[in-house]
């Protein structure tokens, strides 16, 4: 599903180089549940934000299945992150002033699907994550677990490859978090393709691979036991 | 661009974002408002001015007579010239130009005019109805001489209002007897004139009665005239100049005066007075035009901030959205829509409000100055239509940028 091969990327700083990618050799299957851990200044946000095609990488090659992601231009990557990929974010970035379905619809809409088709597929996919009680309601009127729930959601709503999710738990209490991962496991367990950023140990020990990135290198990478995460509840 | 979808979308996002909507609304009508009253009042400070510098049409040409300098075919010198209502004629029937008005004159300058136990030393002046507006006398009270009243000689006067205080005091006149030259005449009308009690204190009644009253025969003393207002000072000026050369010419040579007399007759061209007043209003135009376009500037400039801080506040929705798969250019779209939508808008309500005032308040206003104030319709929707598009291109840029901003730095924005 990813092919990564010796992925370079720095930034610039003033005069100085930060070095942040060196090289990185990467593949993903589909129906992986892969968690790319590191402490922070690793670089995996960095290799997130590339597989996500909002940064680009400087060297080296990224296949998305099969499609080569190289020297996009602002409109095809538009294209390409509709129709491959579903984020989800630490700080849930939901649009404020729209509701809950309203959320959900946002990427239909850019596919340009029409409404009616547009809210009843959104309501499915708030009633798979629980909500459709909670429809019309606006994200500041929703708990952040509620939150994040809308935000997966949204992520599925365009039926992406492979799902991205940067620091999901990360402004979620425990119980919470985990509840959120158990959502994650159980649509994985479906055979959708998910790769977790974090820092956080008991999260990844949730995933079916870890990844160690340290120093903009992989240090470690292998497959481990899966822990359910309802067992924690 | 112009989908449903589009539109149930831009719907949404404004009536959703209430008070933003509701200031880029008032800020884009105030705009419009302030500078359609503006205009407004520029109008009715010219109109003001024009009112007040001028007692008489300000185009007025008179002429009068005098005697002859120059001996001239088998004349003497010295010859004292009399017009008749024949050489009147022949300036309305011979003359080139269009003629606005028109009045010939007969009138003596001390003429014993009582009622009751009032009476007074007024000047009794024969004419004919165009008169009053060459003299631009308001009727306060009754009407003017009429065509009919001359026709038929009648013996009917209309009397200025300081005549009228002075005989009848605080009571109407009109239907009461004076008795003017030993004759009664009965009072039409009262009038008032912008050149104040010396002229008020003038009686008038047809020219064709004076002509028998004072045993004229068809003397006339004078006559007067305007020709149509122009455009432009110098055209009016040049078109004046024709005018009165053209008279004199015809009027020398059927009076047989040398072409070279100076003294015979005495031509009057009251516009040589006026360029000031046309100077003035040119002027103040400028200026109003200056003030006009200085405020449209600063409403385009305050729509352009507004879009600018839309942007600025949508940056980080434009990342979500842009991470969802929309492409720049429907970012742009987007935000131009709204935008363009919302200032037409409010522009066409502060317009609506605009032009409602100047109709609803503007007639009364009555200061010196500013009198009737209104304003050019097309003048406004042009103003309009300008602000539109230029608040459509100064949310273009700001728009444009929003749109190449990275959605890694978008997300970032908090």
């Amino acid at each position: 599903m990813i092919e990564i091969k010796d992925l370079h990327k720095s930034y610039k700083m003033g005069k100085n180089s930060l070095h942040v990618l060196k090289g990185i050799n990467f593949n993903v299957e589909e129906g992986e549940l892969v968690a790319i851990m590191g402490s922070s200044g690793s670089g995996k946000s960095t290799l997130l934000n590339i597989l996500g095609m909002l940064d680009e990488a400087d060297q080296g090659s990224y296949t998305l299945d099969g499609v080569p992601i190289k020297n996009l231009n602002e409109k095809l990557a538009a294209q390409y992150r509709n129709k491959f990929l579903g984020f989800i974010f630490q700080s849930f970035n939901l649009i404020n002033y729209k509701s809950a379905i309203d959320n959900v619809a946002l990427p239909l809409f850019y596919q340009g699907m029409k409404r009616a088709e547009r809210m009843d597929r959104s309501m499915a996919y708030l009633e798979k994550v629980g909500l459709a009680d909670w429809a019309t309601h606006k994200p500041n009127e929703l708990s952040g677990g509620q939150k994040q729930r809308v935000a997966i959601a949204r992520a599925l709503a365009s039926n992406p490859k492979v799902l991205l999710a940067d620091e999901l738990t990360g402004a979620l209490d425990s119980k919470t978090s985990y509840e959120i991962m158990d959502l994650i496991q159980k649509i994985n367990d479906e055979g959708r393709t998910v790769l977790i950023v974090t820092h956080e140990k008991d999260i990844a020990q949730m995933t079916k691979r870890i990844v160690n990135l340290k120093d903009g290198v992989i240090i470690d990478d292998k497959k481990i036991t899966q822990v359910r995460a309802m067992q924690n509840v | 661009m112009f989908s449903l979808e589009r539109w149930q979308e831009v719907f949404e996002t404004i009536s959703k974002n209430k008070l933003r909507t509701f200031l880029t609304g008032v800020s884009v009508a105030s705009g419009i408002f302030i500078l359609v009253v503006l205009l407004g009042v520029s109008e009715g400070f010219q109109n003001g001015v024009e009112k007040q510098f001028q007692n008489d049409a300000e185009n007025i040409i008179t002429i009068s007579t005098g005697s002859t300098s120059i001996a001239y075919k088998g004349f003497n010198k010295d010859r004292r010239i009399q017009f008749t209502n024949g050489d009147y004629a022949l300036v309305n029937r011979e003359t080139d130009q269009e003629i606005e008005f028109a009045s010939s004159l007969y009138q003596i300058f001390a003429g014993l005019v009582s009622y009751e136990n009032e009476s007074g030393s007024y000047r009794v002046e024969g004419i004919l109805p165009d008169y009053q507006f060459l003299e631009r006398a308001d009727i306060i009270e009754g009407r003017f001489i009429n065509i009919t009243d001359v026709k038929t000689k009648e013996k009917y006067a209309v009397i200025g209002n300081r005549a009228k205080k002075d005989l009848f005091k605080d009571k109407s006149p009109i239907g009461e007897y004076i008795d003017v030259a030993g004759l009664n005449f009965k009072v039409i009308g009262v009038f008032t004139d912008p050149g104040g009690d010396r002229e008020e204190t003038r009686v008038y009644i047809p020219i064709s009665t004076a002509q028998i009253v004072f045993g004229a025969g068809t003397d006339i003393r004078s006559m007067g005239f305007t020709l149509p207002k122009e455009e432009n000072y110098d055209l009016a000026l040049k078109q004046s100049n024709a005018f009165a050369a053209q008279i004199e010419r015809m009027l020398k040579s059927k009076l047989q005066i040398d072409p070279k007399d100076e003294s015979a007759l005495f031509i009057s061209n009251n516009i040589e007075n006026t360029k000031e007043i046309y100077l003035l209003i040119n002027a103040m135009k400028i200026f109003f035009w200056g003030v006009g376009i200085a405020t449209l500037l600063a409403g385009i400039i305050g729509v352009s901030n507004i879009m600018l801080i839309i942007v600025k506040e949508r940056t980080k929705e434009i990342g979500i959205r842009k991470a969802l798969g929309a492409e720049p250019l429907s970012i742009v779209g987007m935000i131009l829509h709204e935008s363009i939508f919302v200032t037409s808008v409010s522009g066409l309500f502060g317009l609506i409000f605009g032009l409602a005032l100047l109709e609803i308040v503007g007639p009364y206003i009555e200061l010196d100055f500013i009198r009737n104030p209104s304003v050019n319709f097309s003048i406004a929707v042009s103003t309009l239509v300008l602000l539109i598009a230029a608040g459509a291109i100064a949310g273009f840029f700001p728009a444009w940028r929003g749109a190449r901003i990275k959605p890694i730095d978008a997300l970032r924005d908090e």
